[in-house]
């Protein structure tokens, strides 16, 4: 089997290990049977075939063998299961947000992050949640899959970390165009080390440092938050409109069933960012993105538009 | 129309003339064998098209990134190549063609019980399938893939309410074959054939009818709502409206669950005729396949929560469901036992129906035994939504259905044309198919293993490896396929002739009708006396 780095992964194991083997037993037992019987009795060999009673004992046999292994296999399957059904009370408490086409984590202390960061050998405890359509939240290394699913509260899934290291999470139910892209990561730290960065307040409000490239970090953003699945930086109109060449153009939107001309602006970016169908741009559908309301900070923005002004000056 | 009365008795079904000429004379005509051949054919058109859009994938998926197309085409292929196969051609499958045709011939009856509902039934598959073509020129084709999940069927910008509407059109067809199959498997079995001598391929056609009859109106109501709710905007499915996206999962697997059945018990019936036949010796266990078949039949309805179990619904419902889809697999095991217990101090006809029967076997075992992973819990959740699925169901549905078919057309292709294909030709074409087939898809299990999700346009690089192996697969597969159709569809018209009633040496009544049969298949209708496959 794969790697596995979860509490979950010995009883999945177990039972795929029990399944596996009792069918390639049976599928190497019948096709070597299949094989032999073509041998000693194809035609040349056995130009003469010989009568067979049906045999009421073989065939009770033949039904009842399987059925206590299937037993054994249903029962191997839900032991491996039932502590992913059963989370602890106590543990860090995630809320998984899902949008097309990006996952988000959201710390009880209000911490935001893209990837999921989490202690090892503790209880994480993990909200689904999906803003828009179904989304599956996915850690092979876990053996983890829970659908997220708009609209249905309360829908958990747990799990507890036992190595250290980074494991693709992937959504893993179709959810339109870009449904392959929509990977994030799981990071596993030791504990000191996740506590460290939990609570490190300068996380929080991101500082600045003066001399550093707001551009590059604006693009960094729009690539961490998923921007970039539905705008293209190279010009080319995916779901939504291209960030390149936009900004200080005048463009025409939609504002309540009536055309109009505007500026491509920060006051604009900002509208389109937190009331996303306030405006629509021509020719683009409402109801695609979202609103990043709590999500995604004015400061933040700024970096955004300035990411897009280096766009527009390229 | 009653065409019988311009034809003379000895004229075989293929060249009477009825009221009309040419082509209208086979699209208008209610001769159950001739309808049987326009379902052959109509899916030998659209076959072609679903597995060059099927080739297409795999070349896109031969090299991660953007290579062959973007993932809107990817996207809207997979789903038209799902709602083809399974709508089109695995579902309708062996009954609309080969039960058609060799049903009354197996019960010994002149046609089935309504002729004439019977081509309507052909008629309406056909507009259903233009419809779902049209959305190509509404609204573009739809991307949702072929189970349509809410609220994605929703938001999508494609229109996909054409593919909405053939869909449920095609339903209806599906409802009257099987209406018109039940009735004629009841009143119109030859004297002296009693329940328990009916042969066994005639048997899974009545235990699929009754699933045609009672599964497919729900998938039609869970259509029709989703497209209130599209058109009408009433709030079922859709969560923004106050709807519940599982419900529609949960009716969505209500029918598509025992479609699966649809789709392969007429297989097994197939390959129930064919082993005996080949082994020179009576099928073993005569009842307990013709109970196992309506045990699949009935149990079949209770397990399509295995569908669901990452879906977000209660523990207690999915314990339950995964009991139930383990006892399903046990009437499949006891039909493997028993087509191998045949074979058994048999007389082998090492022939090609008798390879593709032995192959489906194996095939078979493959997708049967690989869905026991998938009904047990703990697995499930590991490779639901992976390759693993695709790589079972392609085994169970394409390897059910697809060797099935093959095995059919090979075993009674001589009966229906009077003629005899190139065996050589066949046999290659077999191997490679066979070859193709599980380099192709066996990757797949270990890619699903391996954690790779379904549906998806690029992969990362740790896939790539076994992508290429499986790419590979897939272009020999489609090597074999075109080998073995082009065999068939040349020596349709040009094979060599055959009078020959019973080449095979089988002993159900088809093989005592003319070939090719004539209209009404017999002069007297035969009276039946012993069981099925008496080899003495
Ligand atoms: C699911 C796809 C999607 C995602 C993800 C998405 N957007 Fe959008 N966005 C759209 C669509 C569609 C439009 C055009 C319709 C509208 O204005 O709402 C749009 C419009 C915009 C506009 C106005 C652009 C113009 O040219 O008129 C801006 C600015 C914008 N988005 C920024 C963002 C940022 C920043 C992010 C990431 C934090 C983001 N979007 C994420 C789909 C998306
Ligand atoms: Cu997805
Ligand atoms: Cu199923």
């Amino acid at each position: 089997m794969i790697l596995g780095a979860s509490t979950f992964v010995e009883g999945v194991d177990n039972a795929f290990m029990l399944i596996l083997g009792i069918s390639f037993f049976f599928l190497i037992g019948i096709t070597l049977t299949i094989i032999l019987f073509i041998y000693r009795y194809n035609e040349k060999r056995n130009p003469k075939a010989t009568p067979v009673k049906d045999s009421v004992t073989l065939e009770v046999t033949w039904t009842v063998i399987p059925i206590i292994l299937v037993l054994g296999m249903f029962y191997y399957g839900y032991v491996g299961w039932i502590p992913m059904k059963r989370p602890p009370s106590e543990g860090v408490m995630v809320t998984a947000n899902a949008r097309m086409w990006s996952f988000n984590f959201r710390y009880e202390n209000g911490r935001v992050s893209d990837k999921l960061y989490v202690p090892k050998d503790t209880a994480v405890i993990v909200n689904l949640n999906a803003l828009d359509v179904l989304h599956s939240f996915y850690i092979p290394a876990f053996r983890i899959k829970e659908d997220m699913v708009p609209g249905l509260a309360n829908n958990r899934s747990w799990f507890e970390a036992t190595k250290v290291g980074s494991y693709t999470i992937f959504c893993a139910e179709y959810c339109g165009l870009q449904h392959s892209y929509m990977l994030s990561e799981v990071v596993v730290m030791e504990q000191e080390d996740f506590w460290n960065w939990y609570n490190d307040p300068d996380a929080m409000v991101e500082e600045i440092p003066e001399d550093a490239n707001l551009a590059l970090l604006g693009r960094q953003l729009v690539q961490a938050k998923g921007c970039v699945a539905c705008h293209s930086l190279d010009g080319s109109n995916l779901v939504g409109p291209s960030f390149a060449g936009r900004f200080g153009e005048t463009i025409t939107v939609i504002t309540g069933g009536q055309e109009r001309e505007i500026e491509y602006n920060e006051e604009y970016i900002t509208r389109s960012i937190y009331e996303p169908d306030a405006d629509i741009s021509v020719g683009f559908r409402p109801g695609q993105m979202l609103s990043y309301e709590g999500e995604i900070t004015e400061q933040e923005i700024e970096l955004i538009v300035e990411f897009m002004k280096s766009l527009s000056e390229e | 129309m009653s065409e019988s009365t311009t034809s003379s008795k000895h004229v075989s079904f293929l060249e009477y003339k009825g009221k009309y000429k040419g082509l209208l004379g086979w699209i208008f005509s209610t001769d159950h064998k001739r309808v049987g051949l326009l379902y052959l054919y109509t899916m030998l058109v659209f076959f072609s098209i679903a597995a060059t859009l099927g080739l297409l994938m795999k070349l896109q998926m031969l090299a991660p990134g953007h290579t062959l197309m973007g993932p809107q085409t990817y996207n809207a292929m997979f789903t038209v190549h799902g709602i083809i196969m399974i709508f089109v051609i695995v579902v309708p499958g062996l009954p609309a063609v080969f039960g058609n045709f060799f049903l009354p011939l197996m019960i010994g009856a002149k046609d089935v019980a309504f002729p004439r509902l019977n081509l309507a039934s052909w008629w309406i598959y056909v507009i259903g399938i233009l419809v779902v073509l049209s959305s190509q020129f509404i609204g573009g084709w739809p991307d949702t893939g072929w189970t349509f999940y809410a609220p994605y069927s929703f938001q999508t910008p494609v229109n996909i309410v054409p593919a909405l509407v053939g869909a449920t059109i095609m339903g209806f067809s599906s409802i009257l074959t099987g209406i018109n199959f039940i009735v004629t498997i009841h009143r119109m079995r030859a004297p002296g054939m009693t329940w328990f001598k009916m042969p066994l391929f005639p048997w899974t056609l009545y235990a699929t009818a009754w699933i045609q009859v009672l599964a497919t109106p729900v998938i039609g109501i869970t259509l029709l709502l989703t497209l209130m709710e599209r058109l009408l905007g009433v709030g079922i499915f859709d969560p923004r409206l106050g709807g519940d996206p599982i419900l529609y999962q949960h009716l969505f697997w209500i029918y598509s669950h025992p479609a699966v059945y649809i789709m392969i018990l007429p297989g097994m019936g197939v390959i129930s005729e064919i082993i005996p036949v080949f082994s020179r010796k009576s099928i073993y266990g005569y009842k307990a396949i013709v109970l196992s078949s309506l045990a699949i039949a009935f149990v079949g309805y209770f397990v399509w929560g295995h569908h669901m179990f990452t879906s977000g619904m209660s523990g207690r419902a999915l314990y339950a469901f995964s009991f139930l889809t383990f006892l399903v697999a046990i009437p499949s095991a006891i039909k493997v036992f028993n087509w191998v217990s045949t074979m058994h101090k048999g007389s082998l006809l090492l022939q090609t129906p008798f390879y593709w029967a032995v192959s489906f076997i194996f095939v078979f075992m493959i997708g049967g035994l690989t869905g026991l992973v998938l009904g047990s819990l703990a697995t499930n959740v590991h490779v639901h939504d992976t390759y693993f699925v695709v790589a079972h169901f392609h085994f169970i549905v394409f390897g059910g259905t697809g060797y099935s078919f093959m095995a059919a057309i090979h075993y009674w292709f001589p009966k229906m044309f009077g003629r005899m294909y190139d065996r050589s030709w066949a046999n290659i074409g077999w191997v490679t198919f066979f070859a193709g087939f599980l380099s192709l898809y066996t990757p797949m299990f270990v890619l699903g293993l391996q954690g790779m999700p379904r549906r998806y346009y690029d992969y990362l690089p740790e896939f790539h490896a076994w992508h290429i192996f499986s790419t590979l697969g897939s272009i020999l597969m489609i090597a074999g396929a075109a080998i073995v159709i082009i065999n068939l569809v040349r020596s349709s018209r040009h094979g060599q002739k055959t009078s020959e009633k019973n080449p095979w040496g089988g002993k159900t009544l088809e093989w005592q009708a003319d070939t090719p049969p004539t209209l009404e298949n017999w002069e007297e209708v035969p009276t039946v006396t012993q069981k099925p496959y008496e080899y003495k």
